[in-house]
């Protein structure tokens, strides 16, 4: 990190891109006594002691969004054929325990990081954002009880969403009804389309902001500077697309089940 | 690679079998009858023994209440699921069950846990290995169906202490057949497991990939299967019974049994005939008759077997795979022997399923794979590793009855999340916990595994204390459960009250109860049939006495073989089998002339035009002669 030439903004970087990211340190070996790395030893293939670390840092990855699911794919096979279970089933109780806890971690992180939008999600929790919509408790319990959950609309689909859920509400009553309006369903077949269209979309937008993070990372990375505000700013981009697409997946869901039942 | 042997076990609904890696290939091993399935039928004898497999069948018809089948399917459930499964199977639990307690099965007067159950079973399969190596067998590999939850699967682990043998992986059926399957494929592939078993139906997806066996998706059914298929004719059957004979058998568990053995004949039939008949004995002289066709059959088992559609439906959505992107539906389970249900698999999947496998025997073959992994492998294995999933999600009860899912399904085993919990009144020292598995939106409506208490927590002000509990699912899909209090840095107590299933302490005592304890138990079998081969020998050897080769030998020989026999005498009564074997081995050498005689003088006989089989050699081909084995063994 090449900050020290700039501390008299106040701007600059907290430091939360880069150096969070502990690089494993080596150690030796606890049984053969061989440099190792950090999951287990390249001299005698022992499983090493679990290190709570960030996911991106078990797999020796920088904090970049754009990754190869062929490479990640690689490295979770190979990492697996030394750290679960199975490989470990008769060694000591020790060693067992720290296959299933590295096992689980290795498990927990590749499911998490080859996922695009848990990938970009669990970025933003490690920058300290709590999304709004990442509880699931919140949006259950408030589809359970019937009560509206805080949402926020994103304002370029206020009038189209009023719209839509006043063709929702007709909809219900028809079916409780017994009436079904044929014409009503197309509408809302419409309208799915397009919210879908813009669900779609959303994928485009969210990979630009990640250029732009990646972009801050490599610059960090290559020593270069990053202003505080620019990495707010990226952030927070990707807060917004999240928020938009949750939005739009809940959307999409109660069209789906108006049109289902 | 240790040296004892791992075995493969398939605990199954009808029937159970234990197979082992033979260098590089996996075998059955046959019981003491020459067959490799062991029914999964369990009674309790007039002596009050325990009997399992083919000789407890002739009880079911007999004297039903002292039998019991089926029963994976009471397995890690409560009085309250099994109020269905009790209409359909002449289940007679205890008369004194609890809630919330585990069942217990009545065999004539004695009780017995299903978990208890199935470790005799368990405890044959180990016998039959046993006997076949000669040696000790204490650990093993055991299959379960994938849909299995947390309470079946830590039933089954029980199921294998009670027996004495320690459960090294519990490995989901199809993926054990996957890996059968997979053996000896190079290439990448992406193929569907479809699994209809006696009592369980499983669909599990999965990426074969140099040597990496990773299931993508699974989903099923613990309670559909053949047994479904008899019970609908059963149904019929006795329906017809009361109708057109006027006589309802329905309480008569002998005639029930008797028309249950008929209709899966029927039934086994229907796969190759294009009818076929069911002819029962009724009580009074009577006979119940009545032909089916396999149209008929079909017809009458389609709603049993679209019972699987769903399932394979969800678990191809899952995968993200349309069937197009699939490789190879392969059969796996019995009931996938009939054409309906292959007709079914080839329109899902859109390909003519692969049938090349024993569909009975394939999940044992697979699990002895597993075993031999686990056990360190070799040349055909070491690049095998099988990465299984979660079947169903794993959630907390929130506030208001909700679900909160912490490790979704299909999430590669082992698995972890981490939670945190607070107090919600001032100075409150216990947090309650319910733990839940399954899909749907209310805890109510899913499976309840336990309910943990985090205890011990620091008087603070509500909310304030940071419990951390961690949730972890390890590679035989069972959960662990541990927690922190963050603020003061202690270990939460917690205290699981798992909801189904045996306590620890309650698995101890049916260990210690069971006479069966591993190494004494091997011990005795050991005497047994030493002395069982002692005195074939030695009755071998009074007819030897008898044969004219006898006068051939010397008399140094003569005086020989009488030491050797009056050493073999004196160890055959005592408990000490090693002992009877080295004198076997004793008079087996001392006596190899007399046996070479024996046979010249047999062989000669027969060119004289006798013929073979009269001559004298001992007990014949059919058991080999104690004697020389190696000369007339075929």
């Amino acid at each position: 990190m090449a900050l020290t030439d700039q501390k008299k903004t106040a701007q600059l970087d907290s430091g939360i891109l880069v150096v969070n990211q502990s690089r494993p340190t080596k150690v030796n070996c606890w049984s053969c006594g061989a440099m190792r790395a950090a999951h287990f030893c390249q001299e005698c293939g022992k499983v090493q002691p679990p290190t709570p670390v960030d996911y991106f840092t078990f797999f020796g990855l920088p904090f970049r969004l754009n990754l190869e699911p062929e490479k990640l794919e690689g490295e979770f096979y190979a990492l697996s054929r030394h750290l679960h279970p199975d490989i470990n089933a008769i060694n000591s109780d020790r060693e067992q325990q720290w296959s299933l806890e590295k096992s689980s971690q290795l498990n927990d992180a590749y499911r998490t990081l080859k996922d695009p939008i848990t990938r970009t999600e669990y970025l933003l929790r490690l920058q300290g954002v709590q999304l709004e919509e990442q509880s699931k408790a919140a949006t259950e319990e408030a589809r359970r009880t019937g009560k509206l959950k805080k949402q926020v609309v994103p304002p370029d689909l206020l009038e189209q969403v009023f719209e839509l859920n006043m063709q929702l509400e007709e909809m219900r009553m028809n079916k409780k009804m017994g009436e079904p309006d044929r014409t009503l369903e197309r509408e809302l077949q419409d309208s799915k389309k397009h919210v879908q269209d813009r669900y779609n979309g959303l994928v485009e937008e969210l990979h630009a902001a990640w250029n732009e993070w990646d972009a801050l990372i490599d610059r960090a990375e290559q020593g270069g500077s990053v202003l505080e505000d620019d990495r707010i700013a990226v952030r927070d981009k990707m807060v917004d697309v999240l928020n938009r697409r949750n939005y739009l997946r809940n959307l999409l869901r109660d069209i789906d089940e108006v049109l289902e039942n | 690679m240790s040296n004892e042997r791992i075995v493969g076990i398939d605990l199954g609904t009808t029937n159970s079998l234990v197979a082992y890696m033979e260098g590089d290939r996996p075998v059955v091993i046959p019981g003491e009858d020459g067959l490799n399935l062991v029914p999964s039928v369990v009674a309790l004898d007039e002596n009050g023994q325990i009997v399992v497999g083919s000789a407890a069948r002739k009880y079911l018809i007999e004297t039903p209440e002292r039998a019991v089948y089926s029963v994976k399917r009471l397995m890690g459930r409560g009085v309250e699921d099994v109020k269905d499964e009790l209409k359909l199977f002449p289940f007679r639990l205890a008369d004194d069950l609890a809630a919330g307690e585990v069942l217990r099965i009545k065999l004539s007067d004695k009780t017995f846990t299903p978990p208890e159950i199935s470790a005799f079973i368990l405890r044959q399969l180990k016998r039959n290995a046993e006997r076949y190596f000669a040696a000790p067998v204490t650990k093993a590999v055991v299959t379960v169906p994938a849909y299995f939850n947390d309470a079946q699967r830590q039933a089954t682990k029980d199921a294998g202490r009670i027996a004495g043998l320690e459960v090294l992986r519990l490995v989901n059926e199809p993926t054990a057949a996957s890996l059968a399957y997979g053996l000896d494929k190079k290439n990448a592939e992406t193929v569907a497991v479809y699994d209809l078993g006696g009592g369980t139906f499983d669909i599990s997806i999965l990426k074969l990939h140099e040597g990496i066996f990773e299931v993508i998706a699974t989903n099923g059914d613990t309670h559909l299967g053949g047994d479904d298929i008899d019970n609908l004719l059963i149904t019929i059957a006795l329906h017809d019974i009361q109708g057109d004979l006027a006589v309802d058998v329905r309480r008569n568990a002998e005639i029930v049994q008797a028309i249950r053995k008929a209709v899966i004949d029927a039934k086994i039939a229907l796969s190759s005939e294009e009818k076929a008949t069911l002819d029962v004995a009724l009580p009074g002289g009577g006979r119940y008759q009545r032909q089916i066709t396999r149209a008929q059959f079909e017809q009458l088992i389609q709603p049993v077997i679209d019972r699987t559609v769903g399932p394979v439906r969800q678990a191809m959505k899952d995968a993200g795979l349309t069937p197009k992107q699939i490789n190879e539906a392969v059969l796996v389970g019995g009931s996938t022997r009939i054409p309906r249900v292959r007709q079914l698999v080839q329109e899902l999947f859109e390909r003519t399923p692969h049938s090349g496998l024993n569909p009975d025997e394939v999940v044992a073959l697979g699990a002895a794979i597993q075993a031999h992994i686990l056990a360190g492998g070799s040349e055909a294995t070491k690049e095998m590793l099988l990465l299984d999933v979660t079947p169903l999600s794993l959630g907390i009860e929130s506030l208001g009855g909700g679900v909160v899912k912490i490790i979704h399904r299909n999430s590669t085993i082992p698995a972890s999340a981490t939670e945190h919990f607070t107090t919600g009144v001032e100075g409150q020292t216990n947090v309650a916990v319910h733990v839940v598995q399954g899909e749907r939106e209310l805890a109510s409506d899913c499976r309840s595994l336990a309910r943990f208490d985090l205890k011990g927590i620091p008087p603070m002000p509500a909310g304030l204390p940071r419990i951390e509990v961690k949730f972890l699912i390890d590679a035989n899909g069972i959960l662990h459960v541990s927690a922190r209090e963050l603020r003061s840095g202690k270990e939460a107590e917690i205290q699981v009250q798992p909801s189904y299933g045996l306590t620890d302490e309650q698995v101890e005592n049916m260990i210690l109860e069971s006479f069966d304890n591993a190494e004494e138990d091997f011990r005795r079998r050991q005497v047994i049939e030493a002395r069982n081969e002692a005195e074939t020998m030695l009755t071998a050897l009074e007819k030897g006495r008898k044969n004219p080769a006898w006068q051939q030998l010397s008399s140094q020989e003569r005086s020989n073989i009488g030491k050797f026999e009056t050493a073999l005498r004196a160890v055959v009564k005592a408990d000490d089998y090693q002992a009877i074997r080295t004198a076997i081995d004793a008079l087996n050498q001392g006596t190899m002339h007399l046996a070479e005689l024996m046979m010249e003088s047999a062989v000669g006989t027969a060119l004289k035009g006798q013929n073979m089989d009269t001559a004298d050699v001992g007990e014949g081909p059919e058991s080999p002669h104690p004697i020389a084995q190696a000369e007339i063994e075929r």
